[in-house]
């Protein structure tokens, strides 16, 4: 059983980069209400770039973290202000809307995802950034992903402060629970959902730097990490931040363990077993509010 | 028998019927005339006309999104891997759609407990269980992932997905028109209200989920032989849960024939778009799909309702100044 400690803080290492993975789809579907089905695809484009700038200019994974980041918020913050909130204003109701801007996501997602396709071909890529192990309390661990993992969580910790503490954060969460009430007590609606559907796309564009620094990446990878991401994101709570990075780790856990005393093949349906039992036992997830 | 007067107080059924009439015989006698490449394009359209008339008697009326629409199609899928070198190919059609209408009870009862977008991504997540459940079964007992499927002649898959086509749009026109069409719009409307008024919701809502996924189990099972090679992957698709959805979008679920004519314009265009530019296709398909559902909300038979109360708007204003005049 000497395997254990060390597969749960594997598992918890790459519980980190779910738990951001989840963090901008919770923070889309949280305030703006948009399920975003194309979040994984955002996750490959940030990899591939990530890929990109390091081997063509040897520019550093976490630098290029920040470069993508801008872009990707500004392609967010545009969908949301023309494509969503377009579906918005014609959508008859609430239900009716999540509907359609589910299918609308889809449709995100195959463009981007051929877009590139086109662009990188479909074969993983990978490059090497901190690949050696380093001994830590008695157990070998690679650099690169600590490192991920401190990145992970130093963001999620900035997000879920700048949430709690800011202005702009209170007027976030405020358009969250009752849109309505935020317009009337002058919050500016539109731009919250816009910021929100843009950061919630520069995470995961972020999250996707990290986990090239890790694993092979290649344009087929968005729909894995949506199912990720989406599994983590009900574990949690649609909409609950702090339960996207606790769910994020219980489920790098899980498939840690699984990988390790099972077979790597089980992981997803244990996923999914985990993902429907959840949404049949407690449906607003573990930190959920009813 | 005064049949003048049947005729003209019976003016619209009996054009429909006739163009149906005519239609279906269009249809009947394609093999003989159409060739290899018609015959397969049809029996695509048909497919997916069952596939998206079959969600949108239940997701269209009901107000619940099931993106299940791959599970029941590929239960058919694999029904026909399965059995195919055991029963004959008539036996197997029922055998698959009795299959998807048990898996689908179970699903269903789901809805005792989710709603909205919860429902939408509890069934998203069976398609991909499904794929990982079926793959994880076929390596155990066969040791290898996927299989190849004898092809039947084009003309008895196109026949049989006929008869089933004919045989869905028959019975889901007359569920809408039952009591049971009626229960489930009252519960798309409000399932509280419907509950207070007498709708057994539970039965009702298990009940037509489970006769949707029967009928693409039927698809599923016909179509399996067109595939020639069937693995999980192909056969869980989701692109079987979103083509049927968008189909019955484009087309308008408002009226009956929305769905159909959704089915059949997409799927004709999804077949030559896919022929001649293989490479752009998926992009292409993400734009428009991106482009109806912000432009098109209500589908072509919500536009041509629109349109039509436009030009009686515009007819009858100009009736009313030949009045004057």
């Amino acid at each position: 059983m000497s395997e254990l400690p060390r597969l749960i803080v594997s598992g918890i290492l790459s519980g980190g980069i779910y738990g951001l993975l989840a963090m901008g789809l919770s923070l889309q579907y949280g305030v703006a209400r948009v399920l975003n089905i194309a979040h994984g695809e955002l996750v490959m484009v940030g990899a591939m770039l990530t890929w990109f700038l390091f081997t063509s200019f040897n520019i550093n994974p976490l630098v290029a973290a920040a470069i993508i980041g801008p872009p990707l918020f500004a392609i967010g913050f545009l969908l949301q202000i023309t494509l969503f909130r377009g579906l918005k204003a014609w959508a008859p109701s609430q239900a009716a809307f999540e509907g359609n801007a589910l299918l609308a996501s889809f449709g995100l997602l195959y463009i981007i995802s051929y877009l590139g396709l086109l662009e990188f071909g479909a074969y993983p890529r990978r490059y090497d950034w901190l690949n050696y192990v380093v001994t830590f309390a008695g157990m070998s661990l690679r650099l690169n992903r600590i490192v991920a993992f401190a990145v992970a969580v130093a963001i999620g910790v900035a997000v879920y402060l700048f949430l709690t503490r800011s202005r702009l954060g209170r007027a976030i969460r405020a358009t969250a629970e009752d849109p309505a009430t935020a317009g009337l007590m002058g919050v500016n609606v539109n731009m919250v959902l816009a910021l929100c559907f843009g950061l919630g796309a520069l995470l995961a564009g972020v999250a996707g730097s990290l986990i090239s620094m890790i694993n092979p990446v290649g344009t087929t990878m968005g729909f894995r990490n949506t199912v990720i991401a989406l599994i983590v994101v009900v574990l949690g709570g649609l909409g609950s931040i702090p339960g996207s990075f606790i769910a994020g780790i219980i489920i790098g856990i899980v498939s840690s363990l699984v990988t390790g005393f099972w077979q790597p093949v089980y992981v997803v349906p244990v996923y999914f077993g985990i993902l429907m039992v959840l949404l049949l036992a407690r449906p607003a997830g573990i930190l959920g509010k009813k | 028998m005064d049949i003048t007067r049947f005729i003209s107080t019976h003016r619209k059924l009996l054009l429909v019927g006739v163009s149906l009439l005519i239609i279906l015989g269009f249809l009947a006698t394609l093999p003989l005339y159409g060739g290899v490449y018609y015959t397969r394009l049809l029996t695509t359209i048909l497919m997916y006309v069952i596939l998206s008339v079959s969600w949108a008697m239940f997701s269209g009326s009901t107000g619940y999104m099931s993106l299940a629409p791959a599970v029941f199609f590929g239960v058919g899928i694999y029904t026909m891997g399965f059995l195919q070198r055991i029963l004959p190919f008539p036996v197997i059609i029922p055998i698959g759609g009795l299959l998807s209408f048990i898996v689908a009870l179970p699903v269903g009862l789901v809805t005792l407990r989710l709603k909205g977008i919860y429902f939408a991504i509890f069934t998203f997540g069976l398609v991909v269980f499904m794929r990982e459940v079926v793959a994880a079964l076929e390596s155990d007992l066969f040791g290898r992932v996927g299989q190849h499927i004898n092809p039947l002649p084009d003309e008895t898959m196109f026949y049989a997905m006929l008869v089933i086509a004919v045989a869905t749009l028959l019975a889901i026109y007359f569920i809408r028109r039952s009591r049971l069409g009626l229960a489930m719009l009252s519960i798309g409307g409000n399932e509280e209200a419907a509950a207070h008024m007498g709708v057994n919701t539970i039965r009702v809502k298990v009940l037509t989920f489970a006769i949707s996924a029967f009928f693409m189990g039927l698809a599923g099972v016909i179509m399996a032989p067109m595939k020639i090679y069937i693995d999980p992957r192909i056969a869980f698709s989701p692109i079987y849960s979103f083509m049927p959805i968008l189909m019955a979008v484009f087309g308008g679920m408002g009226q009956f024939y929305g769905p159909v004519a959704g089915a059949i314009i997409f799927a004709y265009l999804e077949k030559t778009l896919r022929a001649q530019f293989p490479q752009y296709f998926m992009l292409g398909f993400g734009i428009i799909l991106v482009l109806i559902i912000l432009f098109l909300p209500n589908g072509i038979a919500g536009l041509v309702s629109k349109l039509q109360n436009k030009l009686g708007g515009v007819i009858a204003k100009l009736g009313k100044e030949g009045e004057a005049e």
